[in-house]
């Protein structure tokens, strides 16, 4: 990343027309290259691009979440070991081999961090956003989790114990959120709907039925 | 290494800013340097923690200039290189400018969900036992070692409570280097938020990280 290409002669489609960034020249021209070498197949590219645009996200997150506010027994488990759990829904391998799920309780309130990389429980969250991996992310969250949630409008009660977890192993965690009040005898389709990314991070917290309306 | 990857309690960086309806992807780009990344894993042979390093491996001012997916194309380069797979002056041209070097396996599309489905499991069984068990009193070590490590600065030479343990898991800093998985016991450490930043600190905070038994003493 240190000089550019502009002076490649070899490019046809570096008219002035070309809306291509630099970025998108670069990591066509390694495609290109590794195609050429028969590294890879693009194909393969588009399916791992289309798995986690359209398959794997925070829908699976909120599954697990509304099956625990529903079911005792699957919640138990899921405490005692996520990865089973989860699994029995059909969630987990890559960035999902362990799961950990975190209950967020009147007086806990979990939070997840990677302050090293950008650990993120993919299984079952998809792929983290930009802010998840970002430098004030990372660096904040373990010192003032109470500053950072500001910067997403929560506002927990004071004597609430605020548990931050650095992702540094292989071990992905899940936050269960609170059931919010006034959703007895919702289906687990309903209650998923009001179960966030956010929540599922630490850094949200579910929807209430009033926003569903 | 003491990067700049290593950011817990870092200041400086301003607020977390969320971004509104956010894509998977922003542009076309990220889209390929995410999958070329995924990809190229089989051909290329390293494992996860070989690619954090490559990753995390360049001069704070570069990490920290650099997006996150020009920070993963950089690693992956670097991987590539160090193998032999491309080198500077193919990328320089856009082109492949000799034979490639036989590689064991191409990922195919009809391998993508099955491979991910699989993942990395890291858990691996021992005879060994653990030496800590759940409410002992451990202090991470202070250790500052050139290579890859997942002790992250800020809880070096900080006495935290074992609050589980998690079995044996793969070493990163022995897998990082091709040294081999030596598994090792792991275990998620508990701190008091004023062990690692102060009296001042807002006393309902605690900070976990998961921590390798190699990276514990009994306090």
């Amino acid at each position: 990343m240190t000089h550019d290409h502009h002076d490649d002669h070899h490019h046809s489609h570096h008219d002035h027309g070309s809306d291509l960034t630099e970025m998108q020249l670069r990591t066509r021209a390694l495609e290109t290259i590794l195609l050429e070498k028969g590294y890879i197949d693009p194909a393969a590219l588009d399916e791992l691009v289309d798995i986690y645009e359209k398959k794997i996200g925070p829908r699976n997150g909120a599954q697990v979440v509304a099956k625990a506010w529903v079911d005792p027994k699957f919640r138990k488990l899921l405490f005692e070991d996520g990865t089973a759990a989860i699994g029995s829904l059909g969630f987990g391998g890559r960035s999902g081999n362990h799961l950990v799920a975190l209950e967020n309780t009147p007086t806990v309130h979990n939070m997840v961090v990677c302050t090293l990389c950008s650990c993120y429980p993919w299984a079952v969250l998809g792929l983290p956003p930009l802010w998840y991996k970002s430098a004030p992310y990372r660096a904040r969250t373990v010192a003032d989790p109470r500053g950072v949630l500001r910067d997403f409008g929560v506002e927990l009660p004071k004597d609430t114990e605020i548990q931050v977890w650095d992702s540094t192993a292989e071990l992905r965690y899940l936050v269960v959120p609170m059931r919010p009040a006034g959703t007895e005898g919702w289906s687990e389709e309903k209650l998923a709907e009001l179960v966030t990314r956010d929540s599922m991070i630490g850094t949200g917290l579910p929807k209430q039925p009033k926003d569903l309306q | 290494m003491n990067g700049a990857h290593d950011m817990g309690g870092m200041h400086g960086f301003g607020p977390v800013e969320p971004e509104p309806n956010e894509p998977v992807f922003h542009g076309e780009w990220e889209k390929r340097a995410f999958a070329l990344t995924l990809a190229m894993g089989m051909p290329g042979g390293w494992n996860i923690d070989m690619s954090r390093f490559a990753r995390e491996n360049r001069p704070p001012g570069d990490y920290l200039s650099m997006t996150y997916y020009q920070i993963w194309l950089a690693g992956l380069i670097d991987l590539m290189k160090e193998r032999g797979l491309v080198s500077d002056d193919e990328i320089a041209a856009g082109h492949s400018l000799r034979p490639a070097k036989p590689v064991k396996r191409v990922l195919s599309p009809a391998d993508v969900a099955q491979t991910l489905h699989r993942g990395g499991p890291t858990a691996r069984e021992t005879n060994s036992k653990a030496a800590f068990a759940a409410g002992d009193k451990v202090r991470a070590k202070v250790i500052n070692p050139l290579t890859h490590t997942r002790l992250p600065r800020y809880v070096r030479g900080r006495v935290g409570v074992i609050e589980s343990v998690r079995g044996c898991h793969v070493f990163p800093d022995s897998n990082s280097q091709g040294l081999g998985e030596d598994p090792r016991w792991l275990y998620t450490v508990k701190f008091d938020g004023r062990e690692l930043w102060g009296a001042d600190t807002d006393p309902t905070l605690s900070v976990s990280i998961d921590a390798w038994e190699p990276y514990l003493v009994r306090a």
